[in-house]
């Protein structure tokens, strides 16, 4: 479970974030809307713990682990991933050992490319001259590979053509255990809802990912502050109907 | 033609003749008398201490000659080991070639002039040994041919003369190491490198520097290619140095040749590195590309590399990118010549430290900040070679992930 209490960032002297609030139990997918510039990403950066998102106040809680001050890699080995919106490219480092660098063992690279379509990315260098889609389909087989239990995703959609739209969203469902339960199993699928561990919190502007991830909740990030929390298909039909601020003002 | 007067003449007038580049190394405190060794067999290199091998290994020496198409041993001034497997290449000591075959003169100082500098004058004038690797019209090789040249006397000024001809529609590739003995510390290294690729033929040359800390190296290396050759020049260099100082040239004489040059230098505390690469594009179709990469510990370290593009038609590169990890210098000098019009040359330099940004990255895929910096150098530091045949490729990989283990 992923709990953040009263959490107040700051980013090169700017207070991004204020009064965050919010609870991610084991199972659960949540989404983040908000315009550009609400803080959104900062808020991902600062779960995942990167060091120039200064924490000013409040509390991060990972599997009842502090971890508001702890490294990045503690907080990976915890069990948190991101996929990133725009990741740097690494030169000279492959594709293929990123993804052993993930699974933090030597995998068949092939095999868990396969699925993604991305065998014929392997040798390449790490992001380097990746089109949008490409780098969300190396971010996606990346995070396979490190199989981490909270993951959060900064804009899984954008870039990505209508063809692999399908592909990436179900790739998404599939890790976030959120497909549709197949028949056949021996579990009724009640149980197999209940036993699911993995949590999500996905950023998107566009709701495509709705399409495919059936969400749990849904939250709108706006001016630094978490607001109106709810079913996040409602949520977006409001966003798009009457915009943002509009949209925030009924839990306000 | 062939004229050891107007040699001898021109060398002694050049004795006292400084480089243009680098710092002035005082050759008259070194020894170049010839230090006898005994003639190995291969199963006695086998046999040579562990110690001295590894230091062998790490110049990509391999004593077993496994995947080796033939070797050529020097240890200090003498040859003590010479063979080639290889159907339709000779390796062959250059003194002895030069007294058994006419054909030998006709490359002999043919490139590198001999009064260039003080350098070239003294490897004329004490001439100690060197190779003449030879690939016959339209023969293949594919394992390389090692070529060692090893440093064990204390203070000495090692001279060699290496000829490297692939005839017309060969393929040849040459892995050669140069290093010293453990227990040694100061000496010259003074390479004379004359490489001639002829019409459609392929040649890769890798060079594996592995020094000692007071070493002064004077390489002086030219290469001419015709018509559709391809010369492939490969550098390495991460071990501590005193200086070394080269500006390897290369002509581009045919239609439709190419040239590469890959360098990768790890520069330690008290290094001073001086190195060049230049490409004369003559005609029409010619590609040049040039990649350095080097590394800052603590040392200077100069870069420089010069693309001249004189025919319409060419195509040329230059890339050079530094780092600096812990102090030094990094001075880094790409030069481009366009002498006609349609020519395309382009350069890319940038001198930088390891970014933040992708350290943070990989650290959010469950790994160290140590190791992601020390992944990011190793991607940094392997350059994509092209045209290498796999196993030789795996060879510079090894080199370089051996290197870096020490140097980082």
């Amino acid at each position: 479970m992923l709990i953040i209490e009263d959490l107040q960032v700051e980013l090169a002297g700017r207070m991004l974030l204020k009064d965050i609030d919010l609870e991610i139990r084991p199972g659960e997918t949540h989404v983040l809307f908000g315009p550009n510039g609400s803080g959104k990403t900062s808020l991902l950066m600062t779960i995942m713990g990167y060091p120039q998102y200064v924490v000013r106040k409040g509390k991060i809680t990972f599997k009842g682990t502090d971890i508001t001050h702890a490294p990045l890699n503690e907080r990976a080995a915890l069990g948190i991933g991101m996929s990133y919106q725009r990741p740097p490219t690494i030169n000279g480092l492959k594709t293929r050992q990123m993804i052993d660098i993930c699974a933090r063992r030597k995998v068949d690279a092939e095999e868990m490319a396969r699925s993604l379509n991305f065998e014929d990315f392997l040798d390449r260098d790490v992001n380097a001259g990746f089109s949008g889609g490409e780098i969300k389909r190396s971010e996606l087989l990346q995070l396979k590979a490190q199989d981490p239990d909270l993951m959060l995703f900064d804009e899984p959609e954008s870039g990505v053509d209508i063809e692999n739209m399908a592909l990436i969203g179900n790739t998404i469902a599939q890790v976030l255990q959120k497909e549709s339960p197949k028949a056949g199993n021996a579990k009724p699928v009640a149980r197999q809802w209940k036993e699911r561990t993995k949590m999500g919190l996905i950023i998107t502007h566009t709701g495509y990912i709705l399409d495919y991830v059936p969400a749990d909740k849904g939250q709108v990030l706006y001016n630094g502050v978490l607001a109106c929390a709810g079913n996040p298909r409602e949520i977006f039909q409001c966003i798009g109907r009457l915009g943002y601020e509009e949209c925030v003002k009924c839990t306000v | 033609m062939y004229s050891l007067e107007e040699l001898e003449q021109k060398a002694r007038q050049a004795v006292d003749k400084k480089a243009t580049f680098g710092d002035d190394v005082d050759l008259d405190s070194f020894d170049r008398s010839f230090v006898p060794h005994k003639y190995l067999a291969e199963e006695e290199i086998c046999a040579i201490p562990q110690e001295e091998q590894q230091r062998l290994i790490m110049s990509g020496l391999d004593v077993t000659d496994a995947g080796r198409g033939g070797t050529y041993f020097q240890k200090d001034t003498t040859v003590v080991h010479c063979h080639s497997d290889e159907e339709g290449i000779e390796v062959m000591p250059v003194t002895e070639a030069l007294k058994k075959h006419d054909w030998v003169k006709e490359y002999f100082w043919k490139l590198v002039p001999v009064d260039q500098d003080k350098y070239t004058a003294s490897a004329f004038l004490d001439l100690h040994d060197g190779y003449v690797i030879r690939a016959l019209p339209g023969s293949k090789s594919i394992y390389p041919i090692q070529a060692c040249l090893y440093l064990d006397k204390e203070n000495l000024q090692q001279n060699v003369h290496n000829l490297i001809i692939a005839e017309e529609g060969s393929e040849l590739h040459i892995i050669t190491g140069c290093a010293t003995s453990p227990h040694m510390k100061r000496g010259v290294h003074v390479g004379i490198s004359e490489f001639f690729v002829k019409k459609g033929a392929k040649l890769s040359f890798t060079m594996i520097h592995n020094w000692a800390e007071e070493m002064s190296v004077r390489p002086r290396s030219v290469a001419r290619v015709e018509e559709g050759g391809v010369f492939i020049n490969n550098y390495i260099c991460m071990k501590p140095v005193r200086s070394i100082q080269m500006y390897p040239t290369t002509h581009l004489v045919g239609d439709n040749a190419a040239a590469m040059f890959y360098s990768v230098i790890v520069g330690n505390p008290g290094s001073y590195l001086d190195i060049g690469g230049r490409i004369y594009l003559k005609n029409r179709g010619c590609r040049a590309e040039i990649v350095q990469r080097s590394i800052s510990n603590g040392a200077h370290i100069i870069n420089r590399g010069h693309l001249i593009g004189e025919a319409p038609d060419i195509k040329a590169h230059l890339e050079c990118k530094g780092l600096l990890l812990s102090g030094g210098i990094i001075d880094s000098i790409p030069q481009l010549e366009g002498h006609v019009e349609g020519v395309d040359m382009s350069h890319e330099a940038a001198v930088g430290k390891v970014a933040q940004e992708e350290i943070n990255y990989l650290m959010s895929r469950g790994i160290t900040e140590e190791e992601a910096t020390s992944t990011i150098v190793r991607g940094f530091l392997s350059v994509d070679i092209k045209g290498l045949p796999a196993p030789l490729k795996q060879e510079i990989d090894r080199a370089i992930d051996r290197s870096n283990k020490d140097a980082i």
